[in-house]
Order: structure tokens, then sequence, then C-alpha cells
């Protein structure tokens, strides 16, 4: 019994779990300011940098797409975690100091952005060319062809794949607490510090369960409906 | 760009911190090696048991599977690794961060897994049964197989992001790739070994991504 008792005491102290709910409140609202930003920078860059892909421009249409390819490969291969390492403790190194907030939205809307250029542009690619040809046929050109009959398909078939990697870069974020971001992660450990006592960690991860849980269900569901993964 | 190369492409730092790389990269490796392995072995029998259709036991799967999916790696490292010796369970920081892995990995593949299973026809099950393999022959020489054929790009894309969260494991000491790059910059006051420890990252996680590419062209 006493075990039971212990957890009770350490994992589920009641009056602790009221406590630290304002502070761990503090948190999830760093936690879904960044991620929101985060959101913005990735699908905005990831839509210019597929329509740059696509726009095949003369010229440096090629060596573009190349540059392109390149930088979704090594933002798609790097672990978030030393990226913002670099971003964080390597940049003062060059006398640019990016506050944890700037640090983490840089690497993580950077990442986000290769993930979604990468689906973006399948997007684009698995256009039927026959609607192509017929918007070409009716007089628009290359560019309108792109952004008002290929885009908003693309961007609706990304739908999917795109709310499955913004769920797993949000739950990522809460690596940015090892670059002291004060996100729910880091305000609870702050917590079990002070208290000496694990039940501000325990009750964040039922604050990310409750929060990600329905995000999951949902995404599993347009995945279905939808028929495509990412 | 002087400053550039100075502090992020110094060989000489290079040559003076080769030694935390290369026993970091030890590190990263074993705890790849490992937790891989419990990872995709505990998704494959929490799939092929799920595909039994027990209605309780199924109701569990589908419960937990979801649950670790919404819960951060490094949330549940930090359970297992701060929160457990408060009860008296000390784990060490190599043991906390595979079982924190092969937990959550465990809950990505079993979905990628059970996706597989449901994708080869029925009939194939009922044929086997019918020649009288028990259901684990059957699943291991007629379904298995094949599923695995089928399910084998979004099995690559989550081996590739399960290596990379391999990393968060250096936020419990544990002396892996970045945890090493980040104690050699401490002490040459060079940020270059994170350079070392991006590239070996890369080189680890390049092949992956180019295999994802070709499975996406096809």
């Amino acid at each position: 019994m006493s075990g039971l008792a212990e957890i009770g005491k350490y994992f589920f102290d009641p009056q602790l779990m009221v406590k630290a709910l304002p502070t761990l409140a503090n948190g999830l609202w760093v936690t879904v300011k960044v991620s929101v930003t985060i959101m913005g920078v990735g699908f905005g860059v990831g839509l210019f940098l597929a329509i740059l892909r696509a726009l095949d421009l003369k010229y440096i249409g090629k060596p573009l797409r190349f540059l392109i390819d390149v930088y979704a490969d090594v933002l798609r291969a790097s672990p978030y975690l030393v990226l913002v390492t670099i971003v964080y403790y390597g940049a003062p190194f060059l006398g640019v100091r990016f506050s944890p907030f700037w640090a983490t939205v840089a690497t993580f809307g950077a990442c986000l952005s290769a993930f979604a250029e990468e689906i973006f542009r399948g997007g684009i690619e698995a256009i039927d060319k026959g609607q192509i040809e017929a918007a070409r046929a009716s007089g628009l050109s290359n560019f309108q062809t792109l952004w008002y009959v290929v885009l908003p398909w693309a961007v609706m078939v990304s739908v999917p794949p795109l709310t499955n990697r913004t769920i797993a870069i949000t739950k990522a974020v809460s690596l940015a607490s090892a670059i002291t971001l004060p996100e729910l992660l880091k305000q609870a450990r702050h917590l079990q510090a002070i208290y000496a006592n694990p039940t501000p960690l325990v009750e964040a991860a039922i604050i990310y369960v409750l929060l990600f849980f329905p995000l999951v269900r949902f995404s599993l569901y347009l995945e279905k409906r939808m028929g495509s993964s990412g | 760009m002087e400053a550039f190369a100075h502090n992020f492409l110094n060989i000489n730092v290079l040559i003076r911190t080769h030694g935390f790389l290369i026993t970091g990269l030890f590190m990263t490796l074993r705890l790849i090696g490992f937790s891989l392995i419990l990872a995709m072995a505990w998704g494959l029998f929490l799939s092929v048991v799920r595909n039994v259709h027990l209605p309780g036991l199924n109701t569990f799967i589908v419960f937990y599977v979801d649950t670790l999916r919404s819960l951060p790696i490094l949330v549940l490292l930090m359970l297992i690794y701060y929160a457990l010796p408060f009860v008296g369970i000390q784990v060490p920081a190599f043991t906390a961060a595979v079982l924190a892995l092969s937990l959550n990995g465990g809950a990505y593949y079993a979905e990628i897994f059970r996706a597989g299973i449901e994708a080869i026809h029925r009939g194939q099950t009922e044929a086997a049964r019918t020649l009288g393999l028990n259901y684990i022959q059957t699943m291991r020489h007629v379904i298995l197989p094949q599923a695995i054929r089928v399910v084998l790009p979004p099995l690559t894309t989550n081996t590739l992001e399960f290596i990379k969260a391999t990393a968060a494991a250096s936020v419990v000491a544990l002396p892996d790739i970045l945890r090493q790059a980040s104690q050699a910059m401490n002490s040459t006051f060079n940020p270059t070994p994170l350079t070392g420890a991006l590239v070996l990252y890369l080189l680890i996680c390049l092949p992956l991504v180019q295999l994802i590419r070709r499975f996406e062209n096809n």
C-alpha cells in the first residue's frame, strides 16, 4: 500500500496540481504562440518554395530546383534538437543572438517549410495534366494556371499530410525546453525542481495528451477520408 | 565569412575534438540499434495482437497507441528519468532513453503494421487457415511478408523520424553525438563540433531521405 501512497504523493498530489496550474498555463500559452508562428513561417516559406519550383523559370529553373531539393533534404534529415542548439548556442559566435522564442521559430519554421515544400510539390505534381492543358487552352498564362487551377487543388490534397507533420512539429517544440524556452515542459521541470515533486511533470504530460489526443484522432480521420498519408 | 569559417568550419578544433564526436557517434548508434529493434518488435507485437480482435484488449491497444502518439518523446523520457526515482525506481540514462524511444516508437510502428496487415485481403488468412496453418504461422509466413512490403514507404519515413528523435537522449545527459559535441563546444569555445554533430546525423539520415524520395517518385 505504501507504494500506491508514494505514487499518489509524488505523481498526483492534488494540491500541487492546483498550485502548478497557472505556471503550466503560461507555459502552454508559450507553446501555442510559438507553434502558431512556426506554422505561419513553415507553410508560407514551404508554399513559396513549391511555387518557385513549379514555375520552372528560364535559365535559373534547374539550379533553383536543385537548391530547393538540397534545402528540403538537409532539413528533413536533421534532428530538431541539433539544429536548435546550433542556432541558439552557435549563432552568438557570429555576433547574432536569438531569443529562445525566435531561435525556436527559425529552426522549427525552417524544418516545417522543408516538409511543407515537399508535400505541396507532391500535390502540384499529382494534378491531372489535362487540367493544365485545358487551362492553358482557355487562355490562362502559365502563372495564372498555377495560381487558379493547380494550387487550390494541390493545397487541398496537402491538408492531411500537412496536418500530420504540423502535429509532429508542435509536439517537438517541447525540445526547445533545452534552450530555455519557457514552454509547457520547461515550466513543468522548473516547478518540479522548486517543489521537489514530479507532480507538475505528470500534469504537463496529461495536458499534452488532452491537447494532442483529439488532434491525432482528427488527423487519422482526415487521412482516412481523403485517402492519403504523409 | 571568415568568422563563419573560424567558428563553424574550424579544422583545428575538429581535429582536437574528434574523439568526443566519435565516442558520441558510437553511443548514438548503440542507442539507435537497441531502441529501433525494440520499438519495431513492440509495434509488430501490438499490431498482430490487435488483429486477433479481442474486444477489451483492442480498446486498450488503441488507447495506448493514441496516447503515446499524443505525448512528446521528451516528456515521456523525463517522466521515466526524472519522475520514477521519486517512487524508488532509478533508471540509468541509457535504459531510460531506450525505454522512452521504444514505448513511443512502438505506438507509431503498431499503426503502420496494422495498416499493412489490413491491406492484405482476408481471403488469404482464410485460405492459410484452411490449409492447416495456425494463427501465428499464417501471420509469419503469409500475411506479414506481404504487409511489410506494402508499408515500406511509411516504415522508412517513420524510421527517419525515429532516428532523429534519438537526439533527445542528450537532454538526460546521455553522452550521445549531440551531448558530446556540446561539451566539446564548451571546452573549446568554438561551435565547430556542433557542425560535426550535424554532419554525422546527415550521414545517417540523408540516405533514408533519398530512399523516401524514391518511394515518392514511384
